[in-house]
């Protein structure tokens, strides 16, 4: 039984079709990665999941259906979606940020803990809690955007390009930071990535999208050794 | 000798007349704290603001008057009461329009003007009434200045009305969840906030807030359902002098008119008739050259 469901899921603009029939699944405890162009229809489906998009067809959650609730019903059932553009509070304080992650939370002690481990993540943040997030570098804003989603102890975590716009060792460093998540915090993650290398190497399971359909699927070492896939995103 | 003891006389005014700036200043700082908080949730003014307090005045005046309740507990079964018709009227009223232009929330909130200055003339008349107040009329003298229970009152009042709001923006977790709403309602949503009900909050705060700025005026004034029409516009004045989205702004915008209303009466003849004028004047002013207001926000984003 796969934690998330989607079952040919479309989703429009307006007039403009993002989405044609999706269809795909993400086992408890993976990650998995959607690969494609721009346009192709990867936020948009992490806009699906989380709601923020009207979409037709199936989405189940935990084996219940999500389909065309709240985003704010979403992320209180356990889904946390770290949208493009990181969706920094700018104005807030690094502190006010990770608050508002937990800010649905009433286990004061549990919070507590939860920080420290962040802060164990990522070291530099304990030292600049009362910055205001705006100050922050490209890196630090990624990272503190990653740290606000696990301050809601999510079940799946839906993760818009962590890479864009960042230096490679500030991205390798995010990348580690992901699988680590993953694999002590058992959150299942669906990353979304332009960096196909990257992506593949980190995901036991890849989707490519294409103009809005799911082209090729496999697992990340298939995805590599697939000669359409290594031409279109790897570029070798 | 006589012009010593006429120095000392028009120090002595002098000081009266800031105490009274700064206490009518409170009452102006309340009902503009109450108008931003409404303006940073949706950008638009409630122009309806003043006449919500002048209703739930009136509801405290039935309390008192009518059910011989003692005012301290009126003062607070108001403004609990205060809060849920904010929250009443924004879910009832202001959510169908929402996501509606300004320009259509705007119109919204002077039909709501109209409708509760016509609840209040149908309910209690248009009848002039007088509003007691707890606090004796006989001036408290401190050296030679003599300062009123009134103005200090409102001082006390208003000062522990600004720090509650404060305290609760800052130091709470709801207090934080609206204000994320109020600046990032899509972030906040993927957050799990459920941004609409904190924004049925904000009316409900500022409501509340307005409840006692109402409750504070209407011993000094009369109470009639036109009560609080130009001291809202005082409001707005603070609240524009301010800046209209940062609470700050609203209390030191409200105490600068209160001060400057103050001395401008008393030092400029026949100025006193020309108060209403004199808000416009700011405002007018203050959106030509300095359209953000003093405090208001100053976009810190980095791209």
């Amino acid at each position: 039984m796969p934690l998330l469901e989607l079952e040919n899921v479309t989703a429009s603009y307006g007039a403009v079709k993002a989405l044609h029939d999706i269809s795909l699944n993400v086992a408890e405890g993976s990650v998995v990665a959607m690969l494609g162009a721009n346009g192709a229809g990867k936020t948009t489906t992490l806009r699906a999941i989380s709601g923020t998009v009207k979409v037709v067809g199936s989405i189940r959650f935990d084996d219940r259906p999500i389909t065309g609730l709240a985003p704010e019903e979403v992320a209180r059932r356990g889904i946390a979606h770290v949208p493009e553009g990181r969706g920094i509070l700018a104005q807030m304080t690094v502190l006010e940020n990770l608050q508002m992650g937990a800010c649905l939370r009433r286990d004061r002690a549990g919070i507590k803990a939860d920080l420290d481990r962040i802060f164990g993540y990522f070291p530099w943040m304990s030292g600049r809690t009362g910055s205001t997030a705006a100050l922050l570098s490209g890196g630090e804003q990624q990272m503190l955007a990653l740290a606000r989603a696990l301050m809601m102890k999510p079940r799946l975590l839906l993760l818009d390009e962590p890479s864009l716009g960042l230096a490679p060792t500030v991205v390798r460093s995010i990348f580690d930071i992901i699988a680590r998540i993953n694999r002590e915090e058992g959150v299942t993650i669906l990353l979304v990535e332009q960096n196909a290398k990257l992506a593949l190497r980190a995901a036991k399971h890849a989707y490519v999208l294409e103009v809005g359909e799911i082209a090729v699927s496999g697992s990340g070492q298939e995805l590599v050794r697939n000669e359409s896939v290594r031409k279109s995103y790897l570029g070798y | 000798m006589a012009t010593e003891l006429f120095l000392a006389a028009s120090f002595q005014g002098l000081i009266q007349q800031l105490v009274f700036g700064i206490a009518t200043g409170g009452l102006f700082a309340s009902l503009a704290l109450a108008l931003v908080l409404i303006y940073r949730a949706m950008e638009t003014l409630n122009f309806a603001q003043g006449e919500m307090a002048t209703f739930t005045t009136f509801i405290a005046f039935t309390l008192l008057t009518s059910l011989h309740l003692p005012y301290w507990l009126v003062f607070p079964v108001t403004v609990a009461l205060a809060i849920v018709l904010g929250v009443l009227v924004e879910r009832v009223i202001i959510r169908p329009v929402e996501r509606a232009p300004v320009l259509t929330l705007v119109l919204v909130t002077i039909g709501l003007f109209g409708i509760f200055n016509g609840l209040m003339g149908i309910i209690w008349g248009y009848v002039v009434r007088p509003f007691p107040s707890p606090l004796p009329t006989t001036p408290i003298l401190l050296g030679g200045v003599g300062i009123s229970y009134q103005d200090v009152g409102l001082i006390a009042v208003s000062t522990v009305v600004l720090v509650l709001v404060w305290l609760f923006f800052t130091r709470t977790r709801v207090g934080l969840m609206m204000r994320a709403s109020a600046l990032y309602p899509e972030v906040s949503r993927l957050l799990g906030v459920r941004v609409g009900w904190m924004l049925a909050l904000g009316w409900g705060l500022a409501a509340g807030v307005g409840a006692v700025s109402g409750m504070l005026v209407a011993p000094i004034e009369v109470l009639d359902p036109n009560m609080m029409q130009s001291i809202l516009l005082y409001a707005f004045t603070a609240a524009v002098l301010g800046g209209l989205d940062s609470p700050v702004g609203a209390v030191v915008g409200g105490l600068a008119v209160g001060v400057i209303l103050a001395l401008v009466g008393t030092y400029i003849p026949g100025a006193g008739e020309l108060r209403v004028a004199f808000g416009f004047l700011v405002i007018i002013l203050v959106l030509v050259f300095k359209p953000g207001g003093f405090f208001g926000r100053v976009q810190v984003e980095r791209v």
